[in-house]
């Protein structure tokens, strides 16, 4: 099988009460497990791209054969995005080091930063994502519907969070102000700042 | 369809689905039952009364998950459209006007949006009824038999296109001209601005199902088609 689910490299209460083990049970093992079964689908007959990585599918698109596109945008992008988030969740992270200076070089402040992310997270109409991202040299917060990824626009994902319904509607259901504030309690800044210095 | 009134709808009842909700529900219906006095005092787009009790479409859809449906997120739409009316060239416009007005046009989405969902959710609680299922009345029926070979065919359909419509949406049966359809819609998108009659509909953002399905979409939307979908709702709209 071309694409598998990776463990966790936390407990699902490891984010508690912030994230709750149900929700992370379910959002990981059934959600995450969907976007991977569904791309293997997609991918079946193209043995090319069962061994590149979900993050470059999406990064090239248009180089996806049109049949199976929309599919591997979708379910591609929704196994990319799902591997990142796990990846920048930690409870209580210090926000330091690089990445906290450009933030607050680019947003004036922590705070600032958190007003206009939520702000972002939280208007979002639909199913999608709120990222910070690297846009050149700049870092920006921005959007995508569904499961579009910013790599697939060039830019380059440092944040992103999920604000799917499925992501919080069993602890916060249709208080999704709520579950954005209470993310900003899991952000590992470490994480993201080994991305950020990555790609620096 | 007639759609003349307030929040959008016409006025036409649903005669199985309302016998079978009255009995328990004398008081809900008392007040204004859907007709065009289904106002608050607040809100000059009123927040439609739910066509039954909220516990009768258990055990497919939790009064739990009803409670929260209708009343946090249909109310949150009807409440944000008023606020983003007030005062504008919409306000006192019917909820319908206000969809086509605004339908494609980006710097007018969050009216749009809000607009829509108000419509659609009031559209898919009468798509809905405590003994829904089983078959359409006849006219419907052999409509729906010309277009698709048989009404399991167009319940396939049905279901396919609810299971399939990725992120947030909506699955709904049309009339297109004379031909029975299902097509699917993103987030609030709906057949009103695509000149199309809606029938009825499913929704199928994740907040219509997680509480009582999480991740199994399928088995919401099956169960829906199989013992709440209204079908004498979808044959009157298709008058």
């Amino acid at each position: 099988m071309a694409f598998t689910l990776e463990k966790l490299p936390y407990s699902y209460d490891a984010l508690e009460p912030y994230i709750d083990a149900k929700t992370m049970e379910i959002h990981h093992s059934k959600h995450h497990q969907t976007y991977i079964d569904k791309l293997n689908a997609a991918v079946a007959s193209y043995p090319e791209l069962q061994i590149r990585k979900a993050e470059e599918l999406i990064q090239t698109l248009e180089k996806i054969p049109e049949n199976i596109r929309t599919a591997v945008r979708n379910h591609g992008g929704g196994h990319a995005n799902h591997s990142f988030f796990w990846s920048i969740l930690k409870k209580d992270a210090a926000f330091k080091g690089e990445i906290a200076d450009a933030v607050v070089k680019s947003f004036g402040s922590y705070e600032k930063f958190k007003e206009t992310f939520a702000s972002a997270a939280t208007t979002l109409f639909g199913s999608g994502w709120a990222w910070l991202v690297k846009d050149g040299g700049v870092l920006k917060i921005m959007t995508t519907a569904n499961q579009d990824n910013p790599i697939s626009q060039g830019k380059f994902p440092l944040i992103g969070l999920d604000v799917w319904e499925h992501a919080y509607y069993l602890k916060y259901q249709n208080r999704r102000p709520e579950y954005v504030e209470a993310f900003f309690n899991v952000i590992n800044w470490k994480t993201i700042n080994d991305y950020y210095l990555a790609i620096k | 369809m007639s759609m003349n009134t307030d929040n959008g709808f016409s006025p036409v009842l649903s005669r199985r689905g309302f016998l079978a909700a009255s009995a328990s529900a004398a008081v809900l219906f008392a007040v204004g039952g859907f007709s065009c006095s289904a106002k608050t005092s607040s809100s000059p787009l009123g927040l439609p009364p739910l066509p039954y009790p909220e516990n009768t479409l258990a055990p497919v859809i939790s009064a739990n998950a009803m409670g929260f449906h209708y009343g946090k997120h249909h109310k949150a739409y009807v409440d944000n459209l008023n606020q983003l009316i007030k005062g504008s060239e919409f306000e006192n416009t019917p909820l319908e006007k206000i969809i086509t007005a605004t339908a494609g046009k980006e710097d007018q989405k969050a009216i749009f949006n809000n607009a829509a969902q108000s419509w659609n959710h009031a559209f898919y609680w009468r798509s809905l009824a405590p003994k829904g299922g089983g078959e359409p009345p006849a006219a419907l029926k052999q409509k729906i038999e010309a277009s698709f070979g048989s009404l399991d065919a167009c319940k396939k359909a049905l279901l396919n296109a609810a299971v399939t419509q990725f992120g947030s949406g909506w699955a709904w049966l049309v009339a297109d001209s004379g031909t029975i359809k299902v097509i699917q819609t993103a987030n609030a998108e709906t057949p009103l601005t695509m000149g199309l009659k809606p029938l009825l509909t499913i929704d199928v953002w994740e907040h219509a199902y997680y509480l009582d399905y999480q991740n199994r979409r399928a088995d919401y939307a099956a169960a829906v088609i199989d013992k709440l979908i209204n079908w004498n709702f979808a044959a009157q709209n298709l008058v």
